[in-house]
């Protein structure tokens, strides 16, 4: 077996192998599911038919955009046997309740928590992409005027000893609870500070022997920058971008939990696990690491792409 | 007479601070190369050699003394991009293909892109290392990186090559060859080299002037001019004079450090 097949194939037998444990020792000791569900029901959860809800909508297309944009589950999955029987043949269904109108939809509970996860992925992406400008154009800037680095570093510190649980609140005050953009401003302060960091620790620890032979060039500060200092900082910022890539998700699902609107991945797994419905709340988890991992594995391929000349690729 | 390329006067270069601390790695050095001249610099391990280097090519500064380079300032020398540098190790990018490697400095001088192709090929094909053009400094052996960078210091013909032990981890074949390659430069373009090694031979057969140097602190010696016939070729090695030369400078070697470290060197 050649080493890259089994470095894929070796953690994912060590997951099968947990995954069974998981089951049987949940089965064997009885475990009440609000501990921790089967694998198999939170597997189930996502494939199995539920009933979700949106406002008063004519035609079969609104339905599905009322879910796609502000869906809620309004039964545990319990259904009639006149609704069960309806929805073998139909997509959807409508009916009055209390003077409004609900729609009852055939589909899996991944709906919802894809819809919720790519809500939350965009607040984690723009999170991202606002942290890295700022931390790379802080690293910039404290390279090209050193005196700089002692009057930000400290500001730099202190952000990244802010509390997130503290800060989340007062974000969602500053910007609005349904303002995708007080997630964002969560994450871009979670990930400025490693993303800050590593890319100046990789523009300033240039070695010594590669900055004489631009001055034996008489290069100027802008070429050095260019030619030597850049391109020697892009594999420590590629090792602050997969640390912020984890922090992104997480940034943006804890700013959820203060609050957010329904659609929210943190507001998703709050609700479900506050209405007792353990095995969605795990499902939507699962899917968040899901998320979090693929990430992970994008930032790795830009990696492999934009350094091709980097260590960690020699074969 | 033309004016010297290189003049030192009473260079002093003193490092650390503290009377612990400190070493004088050179002293009281003066030094004139004429225009042309392919001056080696020999002696022990640790005795300036580098540092000289560096203070000609203006990358430190000395303690005290003055330098003159064609005429002005080492550093406005530096910024006139007079100085073509092999240190002595390799200092290759690692994230520039060996081609790009050799064009740096090129491209740093505004050469056109048709003209950095050519001196690119052409000094590939020098150190034999066309075949390599697309590959990374890591997929290269010591001593092909050491000829990148012998490549990358002759692209833009510089008028002042200095040369930290280039040839130190080549093999006798390379080393022999380049040593030609290099009169061949030196001839054509007319450029005065400064030229460290730890080889006796190599010194008498590639120079005019070899310069012994002593430690601790770092001295000149002994300045032994080589009058064997131009151009050096094969015939050159079996010259008598060349063994009276290499004698000469051993002798030179073993006064400046009490016999020490002469069969160090002279291996
Ligand atoms: N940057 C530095 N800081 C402090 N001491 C230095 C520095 N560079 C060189 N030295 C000291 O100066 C002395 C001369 O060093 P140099 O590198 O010039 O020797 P060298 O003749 O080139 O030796 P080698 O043949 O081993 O390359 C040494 O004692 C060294 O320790
Ligand atoms: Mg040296």
């Amino acid at each position: 077996m050649s080493e890259s097949r089994q470095r894929i194939w070796a953690p994912l037998l060590i997951l099968v192998a947990l995954v069974i444990l998981w089951e049987t020792l949940v089965t064997a000791f009885n475990i009440q599911q609000f501990l921790l569900p089967k694998p198999s029901a939170i597997l189930g959860n996502l494939a199995q038919v539920v009933v979700t809800g949106g406002t008063a909508s004519a035609d079969e297309s609104g339905a599905e955009r009322s879910l796609n944009n502000r869906f809620f589950v309004v039964l545990p999955g319990r259904l009639t046997p006149e609704v069960e029987e309806h929805l073998q043949s139909a997509r959807w269904l409508e009916f009055p309740i209390g003077g409004r109108s609900v729609h009852v939809v055939r589909g899996s509970n991944l709906t919802p928590i894809l819809a919720a996860s790519w809500f939350t992925l965009k607040e984690a992406l723009g999170g991202m992409a606002m942290g890295t400008l700022a931390g790379v154009a802080v690293a910039l800037a404290t390279t090209r005027w050193t005196a700089s680095r002692e009057a930000l570093l400290p500001f730099a510190i202190a952000a990244n000893s802010m509390p997130i649980i503290a800060f989340a609140p007062i974000m969602n005050n500053w910007f609005g609870i349904d303002n995708p953009f007080s997630k964002m401003a969560i994450v871009t302060v979670m990930i400025f500070f490693p993303i800050m960091i590593n890319t100046l620790r990789g523009l300033i620890s240039v070695d010594s022997r590669s900055l004489e032979l631009m001055h034996s060039y008489a290069a100027g500060d802008s070429e050095i920058l260019f030619k030597l200092r850049i391109p020697n900082a892009l594999p420590s910022l590629f090792s602050g971008l997969k640390v912020a890539g984890a922090l992104a998700m997480i940034g943006a699902i804890v700013g959820e939990y203060f609050g957010g609107p329904r659609i929210a991945l943190g507001v998703f797994i709050t609700q479900e696990a506050a209405l007792f419905r353990f095995a969605s709340a795990w499902a939507a988890i699962i899917v968040a690491c899901l998320i979090g991992i693929t990430i992970y594995l994008v930032i790795l391929l830009a990696e492999r792409l934009a350094l091709p000349w980097h260590p960690t690729f020699r074969k | 007479m033309t004016e010297p390329v290189v003049v030192l006067e009473n260079v002093d270069k003193i490092f650390g601070e503290g009377a612990e601390d400190q070493v004088q790695a050179l002293q009281e050095i003066n030094l004139q190369i004429e225009q042309n001249d392919f001056v080696s610099l020999i002696g022990p391990s640790g005795c300036g050699k580098s540092t000289l280097l560096r203070v000609v090519g203006d990358l430190i500064q000395p303690s005290s003394g003055d330098t003159t380079i064609n005429g002005k300032s080492a550093r406005q020398a530096r910024l006139d991009q007079d100085y073509g540098i092999v240190f002595q190790a390799a200092t290759l990018y690692d994230w520039r293909t060996v081609a790009k490697n050799v064009q740096l400095p090129l491209e740093l001088m505004q050469f056109s892109r048709s003209e950095k192709d050519r001196r690119t090929q052409a000094m590939l094909e020098l150190v034999e290392l066309t075949d390599f053009a697309a590959h990374f400094p890591w997929q290269l052996s010591g001593g092909m990186q050491q000829r990148v960078a012998i490549a990358r210091a002759l692209s833009f013909e510089p008028s002042i090559l200095l040369m930290d032990e280039p040839f130190g981890a080549l093999d006798e074949m390379t080393r022999e060859r380049l040593n030609l390659e290099l009169l061949n430069i030196w001839r054509k373009t007319g450029t005065t080299v400064i030229f460290v090694t730890h080889s006796i031979t190599e010194a008498v057969f590639l120079s005019t002037r070899v310069i012994v140097m002593s430690a601790r602190p770092g001295r000149i010696t002994a300045d032994i001019a080589i009058d064997l016939p131009q151009p050096r070729n094969s015939e050159t090695r079996s010259n008598v004079r060349f063994f009276e030369l290499e004698t000469e400078v051993r002798d030179a070697l073993r006064i400046s450090e009490g016999g020490r470290e002469v069969s160090q060197v002279s291996a």
